[in-house]
Parts: C-alpha cells; sequence; structure tokens
C-alpha cells in the first residue's frame, strides 16, 4: 500500500453461519465488491470498492450481509475530520477536483426541523380530513390583475396559463441521462397517476413518454439538449433551469461514456460526444435577456405553456426573484443548498447556497413588500423530506413544492452519494441495461403513488388540525408555525414567533 | 378588564405613546397580539328604508348576553346622519388631548372640516376609562385628492390606514357617509346605553357582542370594525387569518388590530370597491364553494366563474368558522363559512328583515317575525333597501 | 403580403404573419423580437432592424433580412434559413441544431455557441466578414464558416475561438498565424477534400451574396476541429 491507501470507509460483514453461497450478493454488486473464490470455495469482499448501497443487504436470502462502518480510523480530532484527511490523500493523489453526489450531507440547521406547527383548540374546531371535505388541489401561475367583463356584466373566465396540480407536490428535474429510463417512465407514470407533475430535466424528452406530456414539465437548460418545437409543445409548463440547489454557479457535464443509444438520440447529440451544459445561459447575461428567453418561448408555444425560472438559493434571492417576476415569467422555482444532484463538485455542494426554509420566507415576504407576490407562483424545492416539511414550506409562503431525492428513495435508491460512477445498482442512476432492468417500473410507480397518497393523506390531517380545509389558506399563514431554539433574526427572516409566544 | 391595567394606562400614556408603556407593563393591548374571540351578531334592516331606532338593535343583543364576556360590544347604524349625509362621517379615539390637537392638524391637511364635535355618552357604571371620543364631518380637499392622483374613496381609506398606522393615540373607528359605528369595551346593551342609540334613527343596524380570549387593552379592539361606509360584525375564528392578513396588505391596508373582522372588512372593501366584484361575487371567493361542488354544478357558465374566481383570489378564501353581517350603503349581506360552522338564523316581517346568530335575538326584535330559515353554508342573503341599486 | 410594423409590438407582427401563412415582408421593423419564433413554413423578409432573437427555435421556411439584425438569430434553431444582407450582433445561433445562417458581414461575440448536431440534422453558419471573440464557443456539431471579406475588423476571428469544443468543424478564410486556438482542438491547413466539403456549403452562399465560388476557394482556409486525443482534461476525483 501507500500514502494513498484510504482505509475502505466500510467493512462487510459476513456470518458464515448464514451464508449459503447462493452468490446473489456477487450477481447484485456492480462495483464487485463480492467474489466467489473457485478455489476455496467461498466468498470473499473488496471493502474498498464498498458504496454501502445496501443493495446485497437488501437481496442476501438469510440475511447474511451487514454493511458496517470501519472501525479502523485515523486518530479523533475535532478539527481534522477522517473526511478533511481523506479529502486531502484523494487530491494529493489525483490533483482532480472532488465530485459528489446527492446533496449537502454536512451538519447545517435544518430550519425545517426547528420549526413546529399549530392546532386548533376550543376557539375554532380541527376538521376531521377522513370524513369531511378537504381540499389540497393547487394552480400555478399568475393571477389576473384586472376583472374583465363582457356587455351583460358576466366575468370573462379567461386566465393566464395555469398549472393545475391535486396536490401540492411535483417531481424535480432529473435527466434522462443521469436517471435511468425506468426510473423517468416510473416518475411519468405516477405524476400521470396522481394528478401532478414530473419534470424532464435538461436530457429532452424520450418519444415514448411523450404520451405524458399533461403531466410534463419540460426543461430548458443552457446547453439546450433536446430543446425542439415538438419538445416545447409535448409539456404542460416549460422550465428554464437557471441553476440547481447543489450546485448553483455551475453547469453540468454528462460525459460521452454515457451518452449512448437512446440518450444521445433524446439530447440530439452524437453518441460518445460529451453533453455539457455551461454554467450560464449564453444569451443570458443580465436580467433583461431572462425576459427575452421568456418571452421567446411564449411566443413559440403561443402563450399557452406557463413558464417557469428555476434559480438555486443564493444569498441575493430576495431580490433575483423579484426581477424574475418582473420578467414575465408565470412561476419561479427556488432549489435549497441541500438539494440532491447526480454530480456536483464537492466544494460547491457543501458550501455554496442557502437554505430553502429562509430563502422561501425572505422570497415571500419580498414578493409581498413589493406588492408583486400575485404576479407568480413559488416553488420550492432542496431537500424536503416529508409532509410536515411541505406544510411548512407552505405555511411560509411556497405555493407548491418540488421533491425529487425523496421520490428517487421511494423507487430505492439508499442515498450511497455515488450517481456519479453510473453504477447504480438500484438502476436508478445508471444507463447500464443489465442494473435499469432491476428498476421495475410498475413497482417503482406503485410505490411513488403510494408515498405521494400517504403524504397527501398526511397533509390533510395537519390541515385538518389547524381548522383549515383548504391548501389555499395555509400558503403564507405563518400564524400556524412557531420557531423552537431559534435566534431573533432567525425568527425575523422566516417571519415567525417563537414557541410560548 | 383589570383596573390596575387601566389605571396605568391613564397615568402613563400623556404623552400619546400608550403602546410603548404597555410593553413596559409586560401586557400588550390588541394589535400587537392576536386575540381570538367567540361572539354575538345580530342586524335589521328596513327594505323601505324607514327610520329604526337604535333602541331596537339593542334589545336584540339582550337575549345573546351569555354569548359576550363584557370586553367589547358596538353597533353600527345606517342612515342615521341625514342632514350630513354628503360628507364622510369619522370617529375617533382619541388617548388624550395632545393627541386629539396632533390629529385635527393631520385631518385639516386632507379634508375641510363641516362639523366637529364630542359624541354624546352617558355615564354608566358598567363603561369606565373611556378614551376620548370625537366626531367629525369631512370633505377631502380636492388639491390633495388630485396630487395623489386618487379616486375619492380610496383617498378616504388612505387617510384612514395613515392615522391608524402613524399618529399615536388616534384611532379612527368609523368612516363612512350617513353612517356610524359606535362600540366599546363592555356588554353590548351597556354600549348602547353608553352611546345613547336611542337617539339614533336609521334604516339598517349590524350589533355585535365579543367573547375575547384575553383583555384587549383598549376599545379599538371592540367591533363592528368598519372602513368607509363598510361595517362588518363577525362571530367565529377564521384559520385562513395571517394568509389573508399577508395578502391584502399587499395592497395598502394595514392590519393594525390584528382580528378577523378587520381583515374580512379589508377583503370585502378590496373585493367589492377596488375589484369590483359584485356582493355574489365576493362571497364566492371568501366562502368559494369546494371544487367537487363547483365540478358538479349544472350551470356551466357558473362553475366557470366560480372557478375563476377561486383561481384569481386563492388567497383571500377564508377558512374556519365564521358568520358575517356586512353593512353597506344601502343594504346588508350575511354570510356563512361554506362548512357553516357558526349559527346564523334570518326573519321577517313585512318590509323588515333580521338576522342574528340566535332565534331569540330575532323575537326580541320583532316576536311576530316569520319565516324563520337558516342559510346554508356559503349562501350570502343580500338584502338591499328598494330604491337603491347599488 | 405586406406588414407595415410601425405601430405593432412583436406579438402583433407574429399574429399577422401566422395570418397570411408566412408569407410577408415585413416594413419599418423596429427591434420588434422574437420574429417567426418557433415557426415553420415561413417565407419572410424584413426591412428595417428586427429584435433579439429573431428565429428563435425556427422549424423551417426563411427569414431574410436587409439590413443588420441584432442579438441571439435563430437561438435554439431546428430548420430552415436565416439570411442576413448585414452584420449580425452576439450569440447567433445559439445551440442551433438544424438550419442554415447565412450572415453577409460581420458576427458579434460567440456566434455559433454550442451548436449541436445529431445524425442528418447537421447546422450550417456561414459569416461573410470577421466573427467576434469566443466564436464556437462549446461547439459540440455543425460547421461555422468564416470568410473574411470586406471586414472592418484586422482579424478573421476575435480572442478565444473555439473554447471548449467538443464536435463539430469550423473553416477560417485565413492562415489565422495570429490566432490562438486552445490545446483541445487541431488546425490545419484546408485540404482538397475540405474545400471540396467548402463547395457544397458555400454554393447557396455565393448566389444568395452574387459572390465569385472559385475566388473564395482559391484562398487559404484553415480548418478546426476538437482533438479526440486530447480532450479536456478529467478535472475530477470522486469522494
Amino acid at each position: 500500500m501507500s500514502i494513498d491507501f484510504i482505509s475502505p470507509e466500510f467493512d462487510v460483514s459476513r456470518n458464515e453461519s448464514r451464508c449459503i453461497k447462493c452468490r446473489i450478493c456477487v450477481r447484485e454488486c456492480a462495483n464487485g465488491v463480492h467474489i466467489f473464490d473457485e478455489k476455496r470455495g467461498i466468498l470473499i469482499s473488496d471493502e474498498t470498492k464498498c458504496v454501502n448501497c445496501q443493495r446485497c443487504v437488501s437481496f442476501c436470502p438469510t440475511r447474511a450481509l451487514k454493511i458496517i462502518k470501519n472501525p479502523n480510523g485515523l486518530k479523533s480530532n475535532a478539527n481534522w475530520c477522517s473526511d478533511s484527511v481523506n479529502e486531502i490523500f484523494k487530491q494529493s493523489s489525483s490533483g482532480g477536483v472532488l465530485l459528489s453526489s446527492m446533496g449537502n450531507p454536512k451538519k447545517y440547521p435544518v430550519y425545517f426541523d426547528r420549526i413546529l406547527i399549530n392546532a386548533s383548540q376550543v376557539t375554532n374546531p380541527p376538521i376531521d380530513p377522513l370524513r369531511e371535505p378537504m381540499e389540497t388541489k393547487v394552480f400555478l401561475g399568475k393571477k389576473s390583475d384586472v376583472i374583465e367583463r363582457d356587455s351583460d356584466g358576466k366575468i370573462k373566465c379567461s386566465t393566464e396559463p395555469q398549472i393545475e396540480l391535486s396536490m401540492p407536490i411535483m417531481f424535480s428535474a432529473m435527466s434522462y441521462g443521469s436517471i435511468s429510463y425506468n426510473a423517468h417512465a416510473a416518475l411519468a407514470r405516477a405524476a400521470t397517476e396522481l394528478g401532478i407533475l414530473y419534470n424532464t430535466g435538461e436530457g429532452g424528452l424520450h418519444e415514448d413518454f411523450y404520451v405524458y406530456g399533461k403531466n410534463t414539465i419540460v426543461q430548458v437548460a443552457s446547453g439546450r439538449f433536446g430543446v425542439h418545437e415538438d419538445y416545447l409543445e409535448a409539456g404542460c409548463a416549460i422550465e428554464i433551469k437557471m441553476g440547481q440547489g447543489a450546485k448553483p454557479g455551475i453547469g453540468g457535464h454528462l460525459p460521452g461514456a454515457k451518452i449512448v443509444g437512446d440518450v444521445a438520440k433524446t439530447r440530439m447529440i452524437a453518441e460518445g460526444s460529451d453533453a455539457i451544459s455551461p454554467a450560464p445561459h449564453h444569451d443570458i447575461y443580465s436580467i433583461e435577456d431572462l425576459r427575452q428567453l421568456v418571452f421567446s418561448l411564449k411566443e413559440a408555444t403561443n402563450y399557452k405553456k406557463p413558464v417557469i425560472v428555476k434559480v438555486a438559493a443564493v444569498h441575493n434571492i430576495a431580490a433575483i426573484a423579484s426581477g424574475i417576476a418582473r420578467s414575465g415569467a408565470d412561476i419561479i422555482a427556488i432549489d435549497g443548498f441541500r438539494g440532491g444532484t447526480g454530480a456536483a463538485p464537492t466544494r460547491i455542494r457543501d458550501n455554496v447556497g442557502i437554505p430553502i426554509e429562509l430563502a422561501i420566507a425572505s422570497v415571500d415576504q419580498h414578493l409581498r413588500n413589493e406588492g408583486i407576490r400575485n404576479n407568480i407562483s413559488l416553488v420550492a424545492g432542496g431537500s424536503i423530506r416529508s409532509s410536515a416539511d411541505v406544510v411548512k414550506a407552505i405555511a411560509l409562503g411556497a405555493d407548491a413544492v418540488y421533491v425529487a431525492s425523496a421520490a428517487l428513495i421511494a423507487m430505492g435508491c439508499h442515498l450511497c452519494r455515488n450517481c456519479q460512477s453510473g453504477k447504480c445498482n438500484w438502476g436508478i442512476a445508471t444507463q447500464r441495461a443489465e442494473l435499469v432492468s432491476r428498476l421495475d417500473v410498475e413497482v417503482a410507480k406503485t410505490r411513488l403513488v403510494n408515498l405521494m397518497t400517504a403524504w397527501r393523506h398526511e397533509i390533510m390531517e395537519m390541515m385538518g388540525g389547524m381548522g383549515i380545509n383548504s391548501i389555499e389558506a395555509l400558503k403564507g399563514n405563518r400564524l400556524m408555525l412557531r420557531g423552537i431554539g431559534m435566534t431573533e433574526k432567525e425568527l425575523e427572516i422566516l417571519g415567525i414567533s417563537h414557541a410560548g409566544e | 378588564m383589570s383596573k390596575g391595567v387601566h389605571y396605568r394606562m391613564g397615568k402613563l400614556c400623556d404623552n400619546g405613546r400608550l403602546f410603548v408603556f404597555m410593553k413596559d407593563a409586560l401586557m400588550k393591548r390588541e394589535g400587537e397580539v392576536r386575540i381570538p374571540s367567540g361572539c354575538a351578531i345580530a342586524a335589521v334592516i328596513s327594505r323601505k328604508k324607514e327610520n329604526i331606532p337604535g333602541s331596537l338593535i339593542i334589545k336584540a343583543m339582550g337575549p345573546m348576553h351569555d354569548r359576550s364576556n363584557g370586553l367589547g360590544g358596538g353597533f353600527a347604524g345606517y342612515g342615521i346622519y341625514p342632514e350630513y349625509k354628503d360628507f364622510y362621517a369619522m370617529h375617533l379615539f382619541f388617548d388624550n388631548r395632545d393627541s386629539r390637537k396632533a390629529c385635527e392638524v393631520f385631518i385639516k391637511e386632507y379634508f375641510e372640516i363641516v362639523k366637529s364635535e364630542v359624541i354624546p355618552t352617558r355615564k354608566i357604571p358598567s363603561i369606565t376609562d373611556e378614551p376620548i371620543i370625537w366626531r367629525y364631518f369631512l370633505h377631502p380637499l380636492m388639491s390633495m385628492m388630485l396630487s395623489l392622483q386618487l379616486d375619492e374613496k380610496s383617498f378616504v381609506a388612505r387617510a384612514v390606514m395613515k392615522i391608524n398606522t402613524e399618529l399615536d393615540g388616534a384611532y379612527v373607528f368609523s368612516s363612512g357617509k350617513n353612517m356610524g359605528t359606535f362600540k366599546a369595551v363592555g356588554y353590548p346593551e351597556d354600549v348602547g346605553l353608553f352611546y345613547r342609540l336611542e337617539e339614533y334613527e336609521g334604516y339598517s343596524w349590524t350589533a355585535h357582542g365579543r367573547y375575547p380570549t384575553n383583555t384587549p387593552g383598549w376599545w379599538g379592539g371592540a367591533h363592528p370594525f368598519s372602513l368607509l361606509d363598510y361595517s362588518v360584525v363577525h362571530n367565529g375564528e377564521i384559520s385562513s387569518y395571517d394568509a389573508n392578513r399577508r395578502f391584502i396588505e399587499m395592497y395598502g391596508y394595514k392590519c393594525n388590530l390584528q382580528t378577523d373582522t378587520e381583515v374580512i372588512t379589508y377583503i370585502l372593501d378590496y373585493l367589492i370597491r377596488v375589484k369590483g366584484l359584485t356582493l355574489n361575487e365576493a362571497a364566492n371567493v371568501i366562502a368559494a364553494p369546494f371544487w367537487s361542488t363547483i365540478n358538479g354544478e349544472k350551470d356551466r357558465r357558473e362553475s366557470e366563474i366560480h372557478a375563476y374566481l377561486r383561481k384569481t383570489f386563492p388567497s383571500l378564501l377564508i377558512t374556519g368558522p365564521f358568520s358575517i353581517v356586512l353593512g353597506f350603503e344601502g343594504g346588508i349581506m350575511a354570510l356563512n363559512d361554506r362548512l357553516k360552522l357558526r349559527s346564523m338564523v334570518v326573519g321577517e316581517m313585512r318590509d323588515r328583515v333580521y338576522i342574528a346568530s340566535e332565534e331569540a335575538s330575532i323575537r326580541a326584535m320583532d316576536d311576530s317575525a316569520k319565516e324563520i330559515w337558516a342559510p346554508a353554508g356559503g349562501q350570502p342573503v343580500i338584502v338591499r333597501v328598494e330604491d337603491e341599486r347599488a | 403580403m405586406t406588414i407595415d410594423a410601425a405601430d405593432l409590438d412583436y406579438r402583433c407582427i407574429n399574429e399577422e404573419i401566422r395570418k397570411v401563412d408566412g408569407k410577408c415582408i415585413i416594413t419599418s421593423c423596429l427591434g420588434q423580437r422574437f420574429i417567426a419564433s418557433g415557426m415553420s413554413n415561413i417565407d419572410i423578409e424584413i426591412e428595417g432592424i428586427p429584435g433579439n432573437a429573431l428565429g428563435s427555435y425556427l422549424n423551417g421556411g426563411t427569414i431574410t433580412v436587409h439590413g443588420n439584425a441584432q442579438d441571439a438569430v435563430g437561438d435554439t434553431m431546428n430548420d430552415g434559413k436565416i439570411v442576413v444582407h448585414g452584420n449580425i450582433g452576439d450569440a447567433a445561433g445559439y445551440a442551433m441544431r438544424g438550419g442554415r445562417i447565412y450572415i453577409k458581414g460581420d458576427a458579434g461575440y460567440r456566434a455559433g455557441i454550442h451548436m449541436k448536431e445529431y445524425q442528418e440534422k447537421v447546422p450550417l453558419m456561414i459569416i461573410g466578414g470577421s466573427a467576434g471573440s469566443f466564436l464556437g464557443e462549446y461547439q459540440s456539431g455543425g460547421v461555422i464558416i468564416v470568410l473574411n471579406l470586406n471586414s472592418r475588423r484586422q482579424k478573421s476571428v476575435g480572442f478565444f475561438p473555439c473554447t471548449g469544443m467538443h464536435g463539430g468543424k469550423v473553416f477560417l478564410r485565413s492562415r489565422c498565424e495570429d490566432v490562438v486556438f486552445p490545446p483541445q482542438v487541431i488546425r490545419r491547413s484546408a485540404t482538397d477534400e475540405d474545400r471540396n466539403e467548402l463547395r457544397s456549403y458555400l454554393e447557396e452562399y455565393c448566389d444568395l451574396f452574387s459572390l465569385d465560388l472559385e475566388e473564395i476557394l482559391f484562398s487559404e482556409f484553415t480548418v478546426v476541429t476538437p482533438d479526440s486525443k486530447n480532450p479536456y482534461r478529467r478535472m475530477y476525483v470522486a469522494n
């Protein structure tokens, strides 16, 4: 071994008395951790390759396997923690920029966990969500400013283009290429069954999924992959991706090795060529240029589709959002710094951006101060982990939320955070046919539908407790929230009182 | 209300900065804190626009005594100032003489004062610690209106917001034409006596008895709440309050009292006066039918309009229990929340229509009232005087 | 059919274009954006100055501009032809994946940025004058030709041409002795084979602008393509 040897993060623990040498673990591990030693007739492990995706553990028929944290480690040091040291080893041997996947795992405050929800007692009644009407339907888009009437004085009912959702949740952008065909199919089918939307991400739309267009948001990112007239027409809304919570200010790069077959066809680029998304849109160097892109998309689709502008939550997000609201966009999607990704430079993922809770609160309040909150809907994403997070996000001021990590977990993701390797054993973040086929579309779709149905019931239960029977009355209803263990400043930004006040 | 607290207020508010001292006393007055309340409401209107004495509406509140707790009562009467009907009748509470003087300076910048006087009251043992109570009959100064580029009503509304938000120790609690609101901390029957309502006559009256959970600290929090000629009495605690408040505050309203009644009044003013909705349409915004009801409506045009109103004003949907009576020039509208979580009944006799939280209250006004019925949740009851077509 | 654009905003102009099935002359154009955005089967002539994003998402047909055009011409265009009898602003043909843009004069910064191709769809941009900096940045497919005729500029192309280029081809009518290319591309002089390829691209262009094809072809051309053996170095290490 050498200086660069990093003791594996995990130990593979195999209970020999249970192991029946069925070799399922060998077959299931695309990383090549488990090896059958023919000569000795035993199973051995190469822990250096283990990413702790739990695939082998989940499929071992005798529960003989455990992946445990390797007790071997550096001398403990509260400053130089082993991650910091190992990252230096990696960089000093390779000269490379550290690359990671999924959301920021660092110990930053999670404000959702410091917010408590209200319930009615005596002065007004809670509502039973099982037996009484309880509405979660949401419309996203600009609200009419002027009520127009015909010559008989009847209201003219035309509105700006709207998105209708049965519940205030959408699946956020994950491109075909970063995730598999089967994962996309499951998302598209689940969104359709649920009456919500999924998002193509920036990799174009596979021809098989045009049938789910009514429940599809098509994304236009700086790489403009797969963007053409049919694509723009295919979805029910168009999203301009300006940034992503996991990597604000950073573009994307899907290596040529992943641009194969249908991925190349869908992105409309040659097989094997790198798919590069530049950091900026090169036709947007200023806010008035955003207006140009928004309206060029509206012109191209004859003003029938709402345009979403997605940005990462960064320091000046309130002013940025206000600029977007004045750009003609119908919806702004803000992605917090805990948002997931298929690959992002570690330093960016872990150090750039701000928490989504603070972003929602400051954007919603700023738009109200400017008197333009009604011009635009607000969608919040970046680690919405449960229905309680959804309720808190909406009470802070969001119209709806985006979820992606939760959807991946529903489909089988175990958050091993190695999407960039392309060897996802769960068939999600991979293009290898033999791995993709592991993700059963029907099963994955059902699990997504189950998760969202369960969340919807929980949202209704929490709303009922508050005495609210329509989600509209929850939006921006910050009186329903209290903070716990927060500073005056944090409470001020969130616009809520402390528990007990 | 605790005498001790009031004593401190009385002593310390001389410089007009009452609430600072209240904070020092660790006691927040209404407006700094949101106080939930239960209530009793009642209303009467004469379709033929005949005069009804204020004593009648006081009677209505007697049988509902237990729905109040002595911490708030009030009335609004329409058609009560016929000799000054062309002027805005502004009723104000002042903490002291200085705040009144300062406020009058402000008023004179915006209005011509046609008449100003103390509102006559009578001393009764159950109503104490009253502020200074005045009324002004005002005419907006055309030059100011032009320079602010506002129509007359927006001009008056803005002046009211300015006084209530910016002038310490002064509070406008009534600002319509030929109508007036009278309110106080106390039981409604006592409040009626205090203001000598038997000396007024009007074609419609609304009344309110309040059951707040804590002491409001001052009289502004009592109901009705009014702006211009709209007045609202309301029963129930709404769950959508902050969603509604944060929305309406975008449009120049300032919810100083943090009460449901205040926000409901502003919502109705915004929908009806600013956005030009009819009463019916406004009712369909705040007590919108459920989506399942809208989708099932046979009249496609109706269904389309209901859907449109919900899509256009989602943040003005009011959830949670409420029954309200909106008074306006030439009529009243009663409305229950869409689940009908509060009681409200309507009765009629000849040209009169009576509305109250309890039938007994209607009977107290007119024991021969007929056709007592309870409107459904979300179904507005609109009564107009005959020669009005608003 | 003539559309007088003097008092029309872009939405109205596009509605008028749709009314006449895309066959028209637009006069007195002054800065209206998004003309013919997303349209196909059109034949439009424009007098005056069309606004930004002319022919964005264009799907077929021809747009002819009798003068200069502004920024983002042919943004994300898919098919069709845009002919400009003058100069053109920045970011022309951004992410175009098909069709042709013919410019008689000069192009601004970032012409042909992120052009791409897939199978038979190969976009073509010909710049008669010179090109600004960052020509063909991030180019991943398609063909860009700079003829360097009658340009007021000294050089055929500005700074940092072909930065991030990873596909497609650029022809520059110049020896490019004073041009610095990034290390990830290969530059070479045009061969006979290249000239034959050039001829096929230039025929229509020379016809349109009454230029002598043979005389142009007779000049020195530099060809730039990505260097597949020297791609952008792997910059990342898994963490």
